[in-house]
């Protein structure tokens, strides 16, 4: 099981976290400080897994942004890489090759295709195609709300001139 | 995209702070901002309204605390319109965790979008559920959730979240899911067309057999038609393949499924199986693209744990082995880690040591790789495969690793090293070799266990001692050395420092100064330590060497007055004794073997053994219980002080009874008793009889018995040299106790004379009658009683008449003054004549310490500014005492009670602890207050931390050794302390030699109690 996802850039700040297994406030700004502590001053060459308070973290760097997610001592290590990677790839084909400001300046987004892709710390979706699908009929929803809203602020403000 | 502007100017604002102070300065306006607006505005738009609540998921997602606010992200989620309800959704299960009562009053809200007829509705409370839901939704929600999985009219898109909504459901509490009504409908899940629903309905399958197999063993052939179909690529869309393979993560989850059933029965479903995990075993290649790599080796590392897990044919196992071989060999790091991890899992199970043996080079690079995660799974690796034929080069291996190793990895690296060094060590002085080196290198992070288990071999091993000694001694030449390392050598060279006596820079004078030389170096509990080897060294000193003498003597002076009492205790002690002669030769002699038994380390390295994961930190854990276990139990062999870590009334005794002969140490030591002038006269006749062995041919061989028992007072009883020949009546001591405890009674009878006493006492003045009764026919003639009184009484008996008649009862009143605390007691003798018999006893008499005690019961307000007004020793004295008989709380109270030491109820917030008070009167101290605490282990009743304190040191001392001969010794009975292996029976009798009891160290554990 994940038991959270974290986003982290090269600098430390954080760009999205997900929890699910239950942490406070607190416990949850410990583990980002002493997580990326340990993540970020790892060499390039190393390998993509880190052994931490008897959890296991899986991370990968793309560009400037680490990707990382916490899992339990005997979970399938290169499964919840390829999971990261397949996350990545959804981000990347919603955005048109993401980068980190997207994230920045989107995090809601990121926030909404991570939650086709996980529940419960556990993959529900592997099909990229479903979850473009997903995402997308969610932003026409918004949109058509949007504008059933505009046009009706559009006929009050023609019948109050 | 739809943009929100005011949320992407925030962004912007924070992302252009200069630093951090800036940045809290941006969110402490924006959240004062949102709260004005929260409060304010009675109406808020909903644009306006999401936007706040993103912007306060935002923040703290930054780390800031946002303490308000909730209840409008909650609120978001019962509005009508999907926009709304989406970022309502979304930030509340970001913002919150699952135990806030927020989610509480959403349970209805989630639950109507559940069962409600909008699809997307559902997809998003079943996300929240899914990932934030605690136990108050699985009760209320599971039937719910349940019916979407498993309807028909359900789009895959509700019914995936659906099934990891009940996983996280049944996670929080597994009676969310009926087993019964359940494993059917499981069983068909797992026949779904959708790979989506199908992934997701496998890991509920994960969870539900990991809790209970045997419910969905109809399920185990399912997920092999499923791995079948994955592998035959049957009816796999398109999309449903990543990098070419066919959804690599499904395929593990069915893998992972079967792992949770422990063997396939069926030869057909395990026929196909075993196809199927050939196929994965030989045909995944390394190729060069990483994503499709990575896949089909989640794939294939899952493969070989399903093999390992079902213990396959032979065949197979040594295709793993191999593929393992390869793996750990590889540059790749992910596949080495991988490697190495899937290695030592499968040396847990199978019996493939040998093949592994041949890849111990490979690992060992492994061991010096630049990532510490690599390092980590490499050195459990070889500690799993070390044995008798490797375990030279791997410790050694992993003691060179541990002068390059990070802090992070020292603790464990030289546990194991210990372990393994103890547990396959070819000959016993490279285990010494070994252990000096870890102190050396990692003297930090080599436990007490450690050093103890060594020193328990090197005692238990003549051939060894040689050795150890000049290693230890070796060591003591480097600049700097750690301080277990001081107390492991200063431990040997005190032991065994005279067998390198003829080597240059050997002897003891030699050894005293370089051992000295670290003294200012090292902390409080390795003094004593210290001073130990300082006393050794001096008895092992032959001829004497003055010059020697003088220094140490000199030592212990310096420590005589020690704010320690450990090495007060020491210093005091060692300074008296080593003047003693023959005594002190005695009691220095060399340590006893130690009993064989497990070493606590390897029951350690058993335990861990069973969760091979499991961090350095948490086998530390694991061994804070017992970490005095090596060496703290020393069997009480005739009369040596026991080692280290001894409970200190032990060499404490030894020095009593042997300073006593000579009555001349209460001048030089304030803490040691009063002279007994009464030892030279009652020395030699030994032994208090028991009973019945009163004629003087059966006292003779009980008289050897050498010391008297300084647990018993110095006062001895025994009949004199005189021809009597009768039969006690009764036992004398037992008599004796139960008059220290009460004021009248039976002090001695035979068959022609009772002795009866009764008592009054008064602040520190007493008036005892003695009764004296002739049972008899005819007249005991030449009666005489005389009183032989301690220093510290004043007592003055009225004549006895020289004769009483038959059946007659003389009395005879004797007055008693208190001048000092000691714990000495008066002696009677007294004889009389019957006929041609002549009887002579000497007696104790019953005015004891107690006697002059005054019971007081104490206020809170009262006891404890007193209690804090003793500071410390010599006013207040703390030890541990073991062997206590083993009394209920409230028997140890009223055995308090009896000897006037009052109880105060309530005093100790612990209720396993005693706190007392009583009044003390003696001419010279007058009235004097005394405060006592006992500290029992409820785990443990033999033993007990005991507190005393008063105005003054010498009465400190004798009331604590007195409370301490109550708990410890059943009222009767001689301790003989017999030289050579004699039983000393009844003292056996009153402290059970318990083992288990000593076993640990109880300071520490009762350390654990306060």
């Amino acid at each position: 099981m994940i038991h959270f996802v974290l986003l982290v850039s090269r600098q430390g700040k954080v760009r999205l976290t997900k929890w699910y297994s239950p942490y406070t406030q607190k416990e949850r700004s410990k583990v980002i400080r002493e997580l990326s502590g340990v993540i970020l001053n790892r060499g390039p060459k190393l390998c993509n897994f880190v052994e931490w308070r008897g959890y296991k973290v899986v991370y990968k760097r793309y560009a400037s942004l680490y990707f990382c997610m916490c899992i339990d001592a005997e979970d399938n290590e290169l499964e919840v890489l390829e999971i990261i990677h397949h996350y990545v790839e959804i981000l990347d084909r919603y955005f048109g090759s993401v980068c980190e400001l997207d994230l920045i300046f989107n995090f809601h987004k990121a926030y909404y295709i991570l939650d086709e892709l996980l529940i419960a710390g556990e993959l529900q979706e592997s099909s990229k195609k479903t979850v473009a699908r997903i995402i997308s009929a969610q932003d026409q929803m918004v949109e058509a709300a949007k504008e059933e809203a505009g046009s009706i602020s559009n006929i009050i403000a023609q019948a109050t001139k | 995209m739809t943009g929100m502007r005011g949320l992407s100017v925030f962004i912007s604002d924070i992302r252009n702070c200069q630093n951090k102070e800036a940045e809290r300065l941006r969110v402490d306006k924006e959240l004062g901002n949102i709260r004005t607006c929260f409060k304010n505005e009675k109406v808020l738009t909903p644009y306006k309204k999401k936007k706040y609540v993103w912007k306060m998921l935002y923040i703290h997602m930054l780390g800031y605390d946002v303490d308000f606010g909730h209840m409008e992200a909650v609120s978001l989620i019962s509005a009508p319109k999907y926009p709304e309800k989406q970022v309502g959704y979304i930030v509340t299960s970001c913002l919150l965790n699952e135990n806030h009562d927020f989610l509480k009053l959403a349970i209805n809200t989630v639950r109507n979008d559940i069962i409600g007829r909008n699809e997307t509705f559902q997809c998003l409370a079943l996300t929240l559920v899914g990932n934030i839901g605690g136990r108050d939704f699985a009760e209320s929600l599971a039937p719910d959730v349940q019916k979407l999985l498993i309807s028909s009219s359900c789009r895959p898109l509700v019914r995936k979240k659906a099934a990891l909504c009940l996983l996280r459901l049944f996670r929080k509490n597994p009676d969310a899911i009926n087993v019964d009504g359940w494993a059917d409908r499981m069983t068909q899940l797992l026949d779904e067309r959708d790979l989506g629903v199908l992934t997701s309905s496998t890991s509920l399958l994960v969870a539900l057999v990991s809790n209970n197999h045997e419910a969905y063993s109809s399920c185990l052939p399912k997920c092999v038609k499923i791995l079948e179909r994955l592998a035959r690529n049957q009816d796999v869309p398109q999309e449903y393949t990543y990098y070419g393979i066919p959804s690599p993560w499904l395929q593990v989850k069915a893998m992972r499924a079967l792992q949770y059933f422990p063997t396939i029965e069926d030869p057909s479903t395990r026929k196909s199986l075993f196809e199927v995990l050939q196929r994965i075993l030989m045909g995944t290649d390394v190729v060069k693209n990483v994503n499709k790599n990575n896949a089909s080796h989640a794939v294939l590392f899952e493969a070989l744990s399903l093999v390992i897990h079902l213990d396959a044919e032979k065949e197979m196992m040594s295709q793993c082995v191999a593929l393992l071989g390869k793996f750990i060999s590889v540059r790749e790091p992910n596949i080495r880690y991988l490697g190495l991890e899937n290695m030592t899992r499968m040396l847990m199970v199978t019996d493939v040591q040998d093949v592994i043996k041949k890849h111990q080079s490979q690992i060992i690079t492994s061991l010096k790789d630049p990532d510490i995660s690599i390092r980590r799974r490499a050195l459990d690796l070889l500690y799993g495969m070390c044995d008798v034929s490797n375990a030279k080069d791997i410790v050694e291996e992993l003691l060179q690793y541990l002068s390059t190793a990070e802090f992070s990895m020292r603790e464990e690296l030289s546990l194991k090293a210990a372990i393994l060094a103890e547990k396959f060590a070819p000959d016993l002085s490279w285990y010494v070799d070994v252990i000096l080196q870890l102190i050396d290198k990692a003297g930090d992070f080599v436990s007490d266990d450690i050093w103890f288990r060594v020193v328990q071999f090197v005692t238990n091993n003549e051939d060894l001692q040689p050795y150890a000694a000049s290693k230890a001694r070796e060591y003591l030449d480097k600049i700097a050395i750690h301080e277990t390392m001081v107390k492991v050598s200063a431990y040997i060279l005190g032991e065994y420092g005279h067998l390198l006596a003829r080597q240059p820079g050997c002897s003891a004078s030699e050894l005293f100064s370089i051992l000295h030389e670290k003294l200012p170096t090292v902390s409080t509990p390795t003094i004593p330590i210290l001073l130990s080897t300082y006393a050794k060294l001096l008895m092992h000193a032959q001829p004497r060497d003055p010059e020697l003498e003088k220094k140490v003597w000199a030592v212990f002076k310096k420590y005589e007055s020690c704010i320690d009492v450990e090495i007060q205790q020491r210093a005091v002690e060692y300074f008296e004794l080593s003047k003693k002669g023959a005594a002190f030769m005695d009691v220095l002699a060399e340590m006893p073997k130690f009993p064989e038994r497990q070493s606590s380390l390897i029951k350690k390295a058993e335990i861990v053994e069973d969760t091979a994961d499991q961090s350095a930190i948490k086998l530390r854990a694991q061994q804070q219980p017992s970490n005095a276990l090596v060496v703290a139990n020393p069997q009480p062999v005739s009369g040596a002080p026991p080692p280290l870590k001894i409970p200190s009334q032990e060499p404490q005794s030894v020095a009593r009874s042997i300073s006593q002969p000579n009555g001349t140490s209460s001048n030089l030591d304030p803490q040691a008793p009063s002279p007994d002038l009464l030892s030279d006269l009652l020395g030699p006749l030994a032994i208090e009889a028991a009973p019945g062995a009163v004629s003087t041919d059966q006292h003779g061989p009980s008289g050897t018995g050498g010391h008297a028992d300084e647990v018993d007072g110095s006062a001895i009883v025994p009949v004199g040299e005189q021809t009597n020949n009768v039969e006690v009546i009764g036992n004398i001591a037992e008599r004796f106790h139960a008059l220290c405890l009460k004021d009248s009674g039976v002090l001695y009878e035979d068959p022609y004379i009772q002795i009866g006493i009764k008592a009054e006492w008064r602040g520190h003045h007493g008036r005892l009658v003695l009764f004296l009764g002739n049972k008899s026919t005819s007249p005991l003639t030449s009666v005489q009683a005389l009183i032989l009184p301690p220093a510290h009484l004043k007592l003055e008996l009225s004549p006895v008449p020289d004769t009483i008649p038959p059946r007659a009862q003389v009395q005879s009143p004797l007055e008693v003054m208190n001048i000092r605390p000691s714990r000495d007691v008066a002696v009677l003798d007294f004889s009389y004549k019957l006929g041609t018999i002549v009887v002579g006893a000497k007696l104790r008499i019953p005015a004891v310490i107690n006697k002059f005690l005054q019971p007081l019961q104490l206020t809170t307000e009262e006891f404890f500014p007193q209690w804090r007004a003793l500071s410390g020793p010599p006013l207040k004295l703390q030890e541990v005492v073991r062997g206590v008989r083993p009394l209920a709380l409230p028997e140890m109270a009223n055995l308090f009670n009896s000897f006037r030491v009052t109880i105060c109820p309530g005093l100790d917030p612990n209720p396993n602890n005693l706190v007392a008070s009583t009044t003390f009167y003696s001419d010279t101290t007058g009235a004097m207050l005394c405060l006592a605490r006992i500290e029992t282990d409820p785990a443990d009743r033999t033993q007990l931390r005991m507190t005393v304190g008063s105005g003054d040191p010498t009465l400190t001392f004798e009331l604590k050794e007195f409370i301490k001969e109550q708990l410890i010794v059943m009222p009767m009975g001689s301790r003989a302390l017999v030289p050579a292996a004699a039983a000393p029976a009844p003292a056996a009798v009153a402290q059970p030699p318990s083992p288990a009891a000593l076993a640990d160290d109880p300071g520490a554990m009762l350390a654990g109690l306060l």
